[in-house]
């Protein structure tokens, strides 16, 4: 199946492109009990389907926000992404040159690509200071021209985070920082080998609610000022809203919907986006809080056939069950991959009421329409 | 909605530690739950309202103290008992068949050897020993069905189970004996949001069928405004603000609550930038004089630094404290901490909540 490019198509030139990538990971130590349920023996053993099939495009002065819960398969993405996995199928294109699967020029990579993770009381060394942690990408990547130049790099790269003064904290061990200030560090070192793209994976998820703001806003501050392309992966869609240009609703390994930050928010065209949307705390939320497909996600190891999200769903149809549905566009630079959205395929609750999938400018009224729009008053 | 008091807690202290080393962690806390409420306690990591439940349950262990205050617990029958002077064995007929707990990790808080039947009875069969193991067995399918599981589940491990099963199994053990109180640590943080949400609308329903109160805790202040009835806001181990939730959302009195709620950013209207609170939160063993937020205050004046505000109800209205020195009689409070009371009950005014994240932003 050929993969239809999921972002919004624009002017900017994607610096980190994804195209139909794919990781499948072997189940191991269960192969007998899964294979034999499965039918398989002999066969291929069974696999996660941890991420499929999915295309991303990472541009310059944008942030591109994934979303989805856990086990959605946004961490294995980022993890792709950034080479610290090898995918199953598909490529990666970086500045529009593909990307080999192997190791080969691995350093060169992470030169343009660095990631931030979630945890900054894991992520860094508790037997080292931050001078020593800020250092190591200079010394790896041969950057520094004489000690004097390391030490200046070093408190360039502190100040960029804003821990400044940069005396202050280049002596200190991480026990000895805040979990904002961690994190800060976390972003310095990556920023170090000024990359082009940052891969950060839920970098304000283990922090202090009334520091979070500052980390973001460092980010939005990152892609403004030094243009980098930002991928941020999240569980949280208030702050996605808050900080992405575009934003990915990931569900069971797949990308559902696509679309500019408000504009997927404001009027979520997938089923799954609308349920996400519609369980996420709002204290603006005036009417009670229908679930509409409340549930479980599908085993990862044998998702239903086509739309994995039918099983859930209340507007399936037979369609869904036999293919899976492409990405169609719901409006600019927006689409889902929903077959609400195909003209052919409509809801049997949308026909009932007489709506076409397609009421709302462009944007389909899924019947869940009414719920959102009740929230959004 | 709510009616007589279920749990009072007057001037609780509790220190970590003994001697010149000790740390406060909750220092003078004042709360009462009545019965039905939602009674919502946020804060950040370390701002104490664990330790604070904690102590009101005598579950604290040492090094944990608690150096002053009381507690009192309205038992079913009429009777109220001093939680802090009970000794063993009063404490032991009270957990679980009239305070019960909920907490935030439920595969490290499920034993992960015994099957779900087991330990679902192990509290029957400790606090009723008239029942026959038979009666149990039925009582606990009961309870799985009350949280929506299939009692067939019963025979399960832990690890069986996904991790809002898991949750849902946690509180039907916690309202096995129909207890008053229910106490709820952190109980959807580690859930996905749409588990969180199918637990929390059961959650209220059983509520309204049971009547039982809870104290739930949580840093998620926004998650808190929905569901909770009141909101007592923590920072630094005191309690600084409280209020019904409608009100502390449209019109909050302290400035750390100002701040808390424009640090979620909203799910409708223009994207507008927020500042959150900058500084991080102090460290208790080494607490700012005065009031323990002056730090980190925008409105921070003279008096701020050297005098500790009391919480005490503001804008003539007793469900309304807050502990902030611009609430004083002789203080004019800034426009963002002196929004007009709220018509709670129709939810009628709508809320302008980025203007007033600018406002707080220009202020």
């Amino acid at each position: 199946m050929t993969a239809p490019a999921l972002a919004p198509p624009d002017t900017t030139a994607a610096v980190l492109e994804a195209r139909g990538l794919t990781k499948h990971f072997p189940v191991h130590g269960s192969v007998p009990r899964a294979g034999r349920r499965l039918g398989r023996i002999g066969g291929p053993g069974p696999v996660v389907h941890a991420v499929d099939d999915v295309s991303l495009a990472l541009r310059a002065g944008q942030v591109t926000a994934v979303v989805g819960e856990s086990g959605s398969g946004k961490s294995t993405l980022a993890r792709l992404l950034a080479r610290l996995a090898t995918p199953t199928s598909g490529e990666l294109l970086l500045a529009g040159h593909a990307v080999p699967h192997t190791q080969r020029r691995r350093l060169d990579y992470a030169k343009t690509v660095q990631m931030v993770l979630q945890d900054p009381f894991a992520s860094l060394n508790p037997i080292h200071d931050v001078y020593y942690h800020l250092s190591r990408p200079f010394k790896v990547h041969h950057l520094a021209r004489s000690g004097a130049d390391l030490d200046d790099k070093v408190a360039s790269v502190l100040e960029r985070v804003a821990l400044t003064p940069a005396d202050l904290f280049l002596h200190r061990y991480p026990h000895e920082l805040s979990g904002g200030q961690r994190q800060r560090v976390a972003i310095a070192r990556a920023l170090a080998v000024q990359p082009r793209v940052l891969l950060a994976d839920e970098p304000v998820s283990m922090l202090d609610v009334s520091i979070r703001l500052g980390v973001l806003n460092l980010l939005a501050d990152l892609r403004d000022r030094d243009h980098l392309a930002i991928l941020y992966i999240t569980h949280d869609i208030a702050s996605a809203r808050y900080l992405a240009d575009t934003i990915t609703v990931m569900y069971a390994g797949q990308v559902v919907e696509s679309g500019p930050a408000v504009r997927v928010t404001d009027s979520p065209a997938h089923p799954y986006t609308q349920l996400l949307l519609s369980a996420a705390p709002d204290p603006e939320r005036v009417t009670p809080v229908t679930l509409r497909g409340a549930g479980a996600p599908p085993s990862a190891v044998a998702p239903p056939s086509g739309c994995r999200f039918r099983l859930r769903c209340p507007h399936a149809m037979a369609i869904c069950a036999e293919r899976t549905p492409p990405a169609l566009s719901a409006g600019k630079g927006h689409s889902s991959a929903c077959w609400l959205l195909d003209p052919g395929h409509q809801s049997p609750a949308a026909l009932r009421r007489g709506t076409t999938p397609h009421a709302r400018e462009g944007t389909p009224d899924l019947g869940g329409g009414e719920v959102m729009s009740a929230d959004m008053a | 909605m709510t009616g007589e008091r279920l749990l009072e807690i007057r001037g609780l202290c509790v220190d970590y530690g003994q001697g010149p080393g000790a740390v406060r962690a909750v220092t003078d806390a004042d709360l009462v739950l009545h019965r039905g409420e939602v009674l919502g306690l946020a804060g950040e990591s370390g701002s104490g309202k664990s330790t604070l439940v904690m102590a009101a349950t005598r579950l604290l262990r040492p090094p944990a103290v608690i150096t002053g205050g009381e507690v009192r617990l309205f038992a079913e029958d009429g009777s109220v008992v001093d939680m802090l002077e009970a000794d063993y064995q009063i404490l032991r007929v009270l957990r679980w068949s009239q305070v019960s707990l909920v907490l935030q990790s439920a595969m490290n808080a499920l034993n992960p050897v015994m099957t779900i039947r087991a330990q679902l009875t192990d509290a029957l069969a400790a606090h009723t020993p008239s029942m026959s193991r038979k009666e149990r067995s039925v009582r606990a399918g009961e309870l799985l069905e009350m949280v929506g599981i299939n009692s067939d589940r019963l025979a399960s491990h832990p690890h069986e189970l996904s991790g809002g099963m898991r949750q849902r199994v946690m509180i039907a053990m916690a309202l096995a004996l129909q207890p008053q109180v229910v106490i709820m640590d952190e109980p959807t943080t580690a859930l996905d949001v749409v588990t969180q949400r199918e637990i929390l609308e059961e959650l209220k329903d059983l509520r309204d069928k049971f009547g039982f109160a809870i104290l739930f805790i949580t840093h998620d202040l926004s998650l808190l405004i929905e569901i909770a009835n009141s909101i007592a806001v923590m920072y630094a181990g005191r309690l600084v603000e409280q209020a019904p939730a409608g009100a502390l959302f449209r019109a909050p009195r302290h400035p750390y609550t100002l701040g808390l709620l424009s640090s979620f950013p909203p799910l409708h209207g223009p994207r507008a930038p927020m500042t959150g609170i900058a500084g991080s939160p102090p460290d208790l063993r080494m607490l700012p004089s005065g009031c323990v937020f002056h730090p980190r205050c925008r409105f921070a004046f003279d008096r701020c630094s050297a005098d500790s505000p009391p919480l005490v109800a503001v804008g003539g209205r007793s469900d309304r404290l807050a502990a902030c020195w611009l609430q004083h009689r002789d203080q004019e409070a800034p426009p963002v901490l002196a929004v007009p009371e709220p018509d709670v009950a129709g939810w009628a005014a709508p809320p302008a909540r980025a203007e007033r994240i600018q406002q707080g932003s220009t202020a």
